[in-house]
């Protein structure tokens, strides 16, 4: 049999072809039951790193621990974590990326609002469903988001009236000048006046003013009985380090909304931050056993470099989880099925406590815990069990309206 | 009364820090031409330095006002050999490179110290004046600013080194004819200028938030007051200096920290508008 070299070539052409068949039979059925892919965004580099760091660690940890106990639905997820180094504009790209790229089938991720008001549209027209951790000034209504994160509902209530009963009614606000020192100041407002106080002034600061000394000035002027702080970032820390250089720190107490959400207590002199009060869904000196293994767990994989764990690390922990209890109860990973099963009120018993899922506002019910500083951390004074997330739901119900997308600007 | 008091000494601090953040990148622009846009790093690494220095147990005056300003000044020299002696000349490509180099030391710092903030405490306690309250750093700062003052004027002006850089200055080609090796003054002036922004930064260590980032907050303001300045190193700085912190301060003040920025930045276009050569340019040619 002679063979001419056309059909020698058609013939292993063919025969090629039915050789690799079952490979391509074998990978349409792996990718079906491929790994569950789980986006991240969160920055790891920038002026936000320090926040982002743990909230990757901790959802990192999550991952371990869910594909340790046999993945989810027989198969593993798969962390996709892009750095968004602290940049809005790498924000939208990689939210984009993680939606028609990479197809995952859920995102954890944002920190501060701006980045989630980026994302949150782009995650609404791809269909992929998000998850914001960060505690936040309130009133995101979106059924394809879950915010895990507390509200001035479930912190900056409980930590005024605690502090005027402590220090008097004459309050002046010190804030960030962006969206959330914003309206977290007109939550502090309301929340002193309707405590019987009064607000002398509220002064917002530019992230890059690094001299307070005018404003210092102005504060002793006004003569009030205590500082709300929300200030934000490296530069605002020498606000409290240049007040307390001026001898104030022990006239005119603070209580904050921000202070210690990175590391404040640990990089102020132990006399520069003793007393100040903060309130959050969760502190790393929480002596509860779930709270100890998370933190040490953390501290095991990362070292002593860790930076400290706040609120936004425990609620993205919680949150991975939550998610996946999910996924387990809707049997896919697929978007509709899983927010239907979340919305079933699922919870989770995280380091902060029991975690339950409103399905009216798909925010969270949390335990808020108020604390105070003492020797370089926070000790905790107060626990305030399964605090709903109130403010938000005075504006938003997904159940009567399943397609809002709106952030609501509480009017107080 | 009392307030007056008080907001002065804020004045005066406005105008100190101004002075000290601007010293260095004065220095070299006036000196050498170059646009040094790795300023701000210079400040951080200043302040890092005090930092490091007083957490390894070294008394916090010898940090700041020996340890960094020689450690800056060293990293400086090094600097201007690797990088800065193959730009001169050429303006913009002097600021692309120390713009790079921003980057890199950001990066470096962030990869060695981490992205935490860090710092010192202030050493000296603070002051009343009646019923305010005042801190003693600030009138040391004020202090600090007017002996760099001093010091830089008695250097360029009495020694034999002073009066070489002001002859490299005027005319470089001239200089070398003579028997002066510019490129020598270059290195020593650029190292100099990175000295004094050492010391700047750590003599800011204790009232700042010390992240590696944090050079970004403090150079729009330094550039604003070399530049509203002009060229004469000494003259201009002081005036600027004085003009710039004491807007700012008096607007912060009197409105808010929102707006004194806001303030002092529009004071600073008209004068640049009305003054393209800065102060110096008009009202101090050809002094130091």
């Amino acid at each position: 049999m002679s063979v001419s070299r056309r059909s020698f070539l058609r013939n292993s052409v063919a025969g090629g072809v039915a050789l690799a068949a079952p490979a391509l039979i074998a990978n349409v059925a792996r990718a079906a039951d491929g790994p569950i892919k789980l986006g991240s965004l969160h920055d790891l580099s920038g002026p936000l790193a320090a926040t982002g760091e743990p909230m990757v660690y901790a959802t990192e940890l999550a991952v371990k621990e869910i594909n340790a106990a046999g993945g989810l639905l027989g198969r593993e997820v798969e962390l996709i974590n892009y750095d968004t180094q602290s940049n809005i504009q790498l924000y939208s790209q990689f939210a984009q990326q993680l939606a028609v790229r990479d197809k995952v089938d859920v995102v954890h991720g944002g920190i501060t609002s701006a980045s989630r008001e980026a994302i949150r549209p782009i995650f609404n027209r791809f269909r992929t469903l998000y998850f914001y951790n960060t505690l936040y000034e309130g009133g995101v209504c979106d059924r394809n988001t879950f915010n895990f994160g507390t509200t001035p509902a479930q912190t900056v209530e409980k930590l005024v009236p605690y502090a005027m009963n402590l220090w008097g009614k004459k309050v002046y606000i010190i804030a960030a000048d962006y969206n959330y020192g914003q309206i977290t100041a007109k939550w502090m407002r309301k929340y002193v006046e309707d405590n019987g106080g009064e607000v002398l002034s509220t002064d917002f600061f530019p992230l890059d003013v690094t001299n307070f000394g005018p404003s210092i000035s102005r504060i002793q002027a006004a003569k009030p009985d205590m500082l709300l702080s929300a200030m934000v970032g490296g530069n605002h820390t020498a606000f409290y380090r240049q007040w307390a250089a001026a001898g104030l720190k022990d006239e005119i107490p603070i209580a904050s909304t921000t202070f210690g959400l990175v590391n404040e207590p640990a990089t102020l002199e132990a006399a520069e931050s003793k007393g100040v009060l903060g309130s959050y869904g969760y502190f790393e000196e929480l002596q509860t056993p779930a709270s100890k293994a998370f933190v040490e767990a953390i501290k095991a994989e990362h070292g002593a470099q860790t930076p400290y764990i706040s609120e936004p690390a425990a609620a993205t922990y919680e949150a991975v989880h939550l998610w996946a209890k999910g996924v387990a109860l809707a049997g896919t990973a697929d978007r509709m099925p899983v927010i239907e099963a979340l919305e079933t009120g699922l919870s989770f018993d995280g380091p902060s406590g029991n975690v339950l899922i409103d399905p009216i506002t798909h925010h969270v019910t949390r335990n808020a815990f108020l604390a105070e500083v003492n020797d370089k951390s926070w000790n905790v004074l107060e626990t305030f069990t399964a605090q709903q997330p109130l403010d938000t739901a005075a504006v938003c119900d997904l159940e009567a309206n399943p397609n809002d997308t709106t952030h609501y600007e509480i009017d107080i | 009364m009392d307030i007056a008091i008080i907001v002065g000494l804020d004045i005066i601090s406005g105008i100190a820090s101004l002075l000290l953040i601007s010293a260095g990148l004065a220095v070299i622009f006036g000196m050498m031409k170059i646009i040094n846009l790795a300023h701000g790093e210079f400040l951080m690494l200043g302040a890092y330095t005090t930092v490091l220095s007083v957490s390894a147990g070294i008394n916090i005056w010898i940090a700041m006002l020996v340890i960094s300003p020689i450690v800056v000044g060293l990293i400086g020299v090094i600097v201007e050999r690797c990088l800065i002696q193959f730009l001169y000349g050429r303006l913009v490509d002097t600021m692309l490179a120390t713009w790079g180099l921003s980057l890199v030391i950001v990066g470096t710092t962030t990869m060695i110290f981490g992205n935490t903030i860090v710092g010192v405490a202030s050493p000296l306690g603070g002051f009343k004046v009646g019923q305010y309250q005042s801190s003693l750093y600030t009138p040391f700062l004020a202090v600090m600013a007017v002996l760099l003052m001093v010091l830089i004027w008695v250097v360029m002006r009495f020694t034999r080194a002073g009066l070489i850089a002001r002859a490299v200055m005027q005319n470089p080609d001239m200089a070398a004819t003579l028997g002066v090796n510019p490129a020598k003054v270059y290195m020593a002036t650029f190292g100099a200028g990175a000295a004094i922004s050492g010391l700047a930064g750590g003599l800011l260590a204790p009232v700042a938030g010390i992240v590696p980032t944090m050079g970004a907050a403090y150079i729009a303001k330094a550039f604003i007051t070399v530049v509203g300045g002009g060229t004469s190193i000494l003259w201009g700085l002081i005036t600027a200096s004085g003009l710039f912190g004491f807007i700012n301060q008096i607007a912060a003040f009197l409105t808010t920290p929102v707006y004194g920025e806001v303030i002092l930045f529009i004071a600073a276009v008209v004068l640049i508008r009305l003054l393209p050569m800065g102060i110096s340019g008009k009202f101090f040619k050809g002094r130091l």
